[in-house]
C-alpha cells in the first residue's frame, strides 16, 4: 500500500488537492493511505516551497498548485 | 440526431496547432471587443431612463464601462503573466539567489519576486527554504515584500483605471521599497531574531526538488496561463465589482472637494493616517483600486493614495500571523517599520512633487 503526504498549511488548493489523490486513487482502485500534512517546519522540512506538495512514499513529485490528473493517476499507480 | 454521438464518447486530445490558433483568435477578438467598450458602455447606459450627466447616469456610465473593461484587461495580462511565471519556479529563484551578496541580491530578488510563482499561503515553506539554503535574510526579504506588493492585479487595475504614468509609479516605488527594506533588513543582521527552530533546518537545501515542470510544452503553459485566469479571477471578481460600484457612487454623489480637505497634499497627517489605516484593512488590490481611482478624481492626493493602497496591499495583518511561525515578534516590528516608512517616504515625495 502506498503512503501518499500531501504538504499544505490549509489553504484551498491545498484541500482541492487531498481530495484530488483520494479520487484518483479510488478510481484506480488502489488502497492508498493520504496524509494531509500542515505543519509548517515538516512541510519546509520535505523540502517544498510552494503549496500544495505531493510525495508518494516518501519521494517529492509535485509541488506548487494543483496537479495534472493524469500525471497524479501516473504517481500513484507507478 | 442520433448520428453525431459518436463524436463526444471519445474526447481527443486538443491538437498543439489548434492551441496556438486558438491563443490567436483570442488575441484578436480581445482587441476587437476591447475597442467597442465606450460605444458599449453609452448603449447600455441609455436603457436606464435617467438623465446621462446626473449623478446617477454618470454612476451608472461609470460602472458599465469600467467592469468589463478592468476585466477584459485582467484577463488578457493575468494569462500572459501565467505563462511567462511557469518558466519560473521557486527552486529555480532559490538558486539563483543563495548566497547572493546583499545590494545586488536584493535587487535581483525584487525582480524575481513578480516573476516567481508565489501564494501568500505558502510564504513560510519559502521563506524557510530559502533562508536554509543560504540565501540572505535582507535577500529574502525583499522578495517576500515585492512579491505580493508589486502583482498583475494591482498593475492593470491601476492602469485601466487611473493611467499608465501610475502604474509605472507604483511598479518602480513598489520595487524600490522591496529593494531598499530587504537591504535594510540585512544590514541589520538580525539572523537571531528568527525563530530557534528556523536557525536549526538546513534540509532544504539538499532536499529533492519535483524538477517535473523543467520541460513543459508551449501547451502546457497556455494551460497554466488558463488556469492563473480561472482562479484570479474565481478570487477577485466580487472584489472588483464591489469596489468599482463603490468607486461609481463616489464618482456619481461626494462633492468634489471634500477629498481635496481630508486626503489633500496640505493635510500633512493624511499620509502616516493612510498608511496605519492600511494595515488591517484586508482586502486585495483588485477592491482597493477602484475606490483609489474615484478618491484621486475628488481631489485626493496622489501620495496619499498611494501610501494607503500599498500599505493595504504589503502590510497585512493575516500575513503577519503567518509569518510570526518564523519570525520572533521583534523581527515581524522590524519589517512592518522598515516597510511603513518606505511607503511613509514615498508617500510624502509624491505629495511634494505632483
Amino acid at each position: 500500500m502506498k503512503t501518499v503526504k500531501v504538504y499544505g498549511p490549509g489553504c484551498k488548493r491545498c484541500e482541492a488537492t487531498e481530495k484530488m489523490v483520494r479520487d484518483a486513487a479510488g478510481k484506480l482502485g488502489l488502497e492508498v493511505e493520504v496524509e494531509k500534512v500542515s505543519d509548517p517546519k515538516s512541510i519546509a522540512m520535505a523540502g517544498v516551497m510552494s503549496t500544495p506538495g505531493i510525495a508518494v512514499d516518501g519521494k517529492l513529485v509535485h509541488t506548487g498548485g494543483l496537479p495534472d490528473e493524469a500525471k497524479l493517476e501516473g504517481w500513484l499507480s507507478a | 440526431m442520433t448520428t453525431e454521438t459518436h463524436d463526444t464518447a471519445a474526447p481527443r486530445e486538443t491538437p498543439d496547432w489548434a492551441w496556438h490558433l486558438g491563443v490567436a483568435g483570442f488575441a484578436a477578438v480581445w482587441w476587437l471587443v476591447y475597442r467597442q467598450l465606450i460605444p458599449f458602455s453609452e448603449w447600455v447606459t441609455a436603457f436606464f431612463p435617467v438623465e446621462r450627466h446626473s449623478h446617477t447616469g454618470e454612476a451608472i456610465a461609470f460602472f458599465v464601462y469600467d467592469v468589463p473593461k478592468v476585466m477584459l484587461l485582467l484577463a488578457l495580462i493575468v494569462f500572459a503573466m501565467g505563462v511567462v511565471r511557469s518558466f519560473f519556479s521557486p527552486e529555480k529563484t532559490r538558486a539563483l539567489l543563495s548566497g547572493k551578496r546583499e545590494g545586488a541580491g536584493n535587487v535581483m530578488s525584487a525582480g524575481l519576486g513578480i516573476l516567481t510563482p508565489f501564494c501568500s499561503c505558502s510564504a513560510v515553506p519559502l521563506f524557510i527554504g530559502f533562508v536554509s539554503a543560504g540565501v540572505p535574510l535582507g535577500v529574502t526579504f525583499s522578495f517576500l515584500i515585492a512579491a505580493p506588493m508589486v502583482n498583475e492585479v494591482a498593475l492593470v487595475l491601476l492602469f485601466g483605471l487611473v493611467g499608465w504614468k501610475v502604474a509605472v509609479t507604483y511598479l518602480v516605488f513598489g520595487l524600490a521599497i522591496a529593494i531598499v527594506a530587504g537591504f535594510v533588513i540585512g544590514k541589520l543582521r538580525l539572523e537571531g531574531w528568527l525563530q530557534d527552530w528556523v536557525r536549526d533546518i538546513h534540509s532544504g537545501a539538499n532536499a529533492p526538488v519535483a524538477g517535473e515542470d523543467e520541460k513543459l510544452t508551449m501547451v502546457e503553459r497556455y494551460k497554466l496561463g488558463l488556469e492563473a485566469v480561472r482562479e484570479i479571477f474565481a478570487r477577485v471578481w466580487i472584489w472588483i465589482v464591489a469596489g468599482i460600484a463603490m468607486g461609481a457612487l463616489i464618482h456619481g454623489y461626494v462633492p468634489e472637494d471634500l477629498m481635496a480637505r481630508i486626503m489633500g497634499a496640505d493635510a500633512w497627517w493624511s499620509v502616516p493616517a493612510a498608511v496605519v489605516i492600511g494595515i488591517p484593512m484586508y482586502t486585495n488590490a483588485a477592491g482597493v483600486i477602484p475606490i483609489v481611482e474615484a478618491l484621486l478624481g475628488k481631489g485626493a492626493a496622489l501620495g496619499t493614495v498611494l501610501a494607503f493602497m500599498m500599505s493595504v496591499i504589503a502590510l497585512s495583518l493575516p500575513e503577519m500571523i503567518i509569518l510570526k511561525q518564523v519570525l520572533t515578534l521583534r523581527l515581524i516590528a522590524v519589517f512592518v517599520g522598515v516597510v511603513a516608512s518606505g511607503i511613509l517616504a514615498v508617500g510624502f515625495l509624491f505629495n511634494l512633487i505632483f
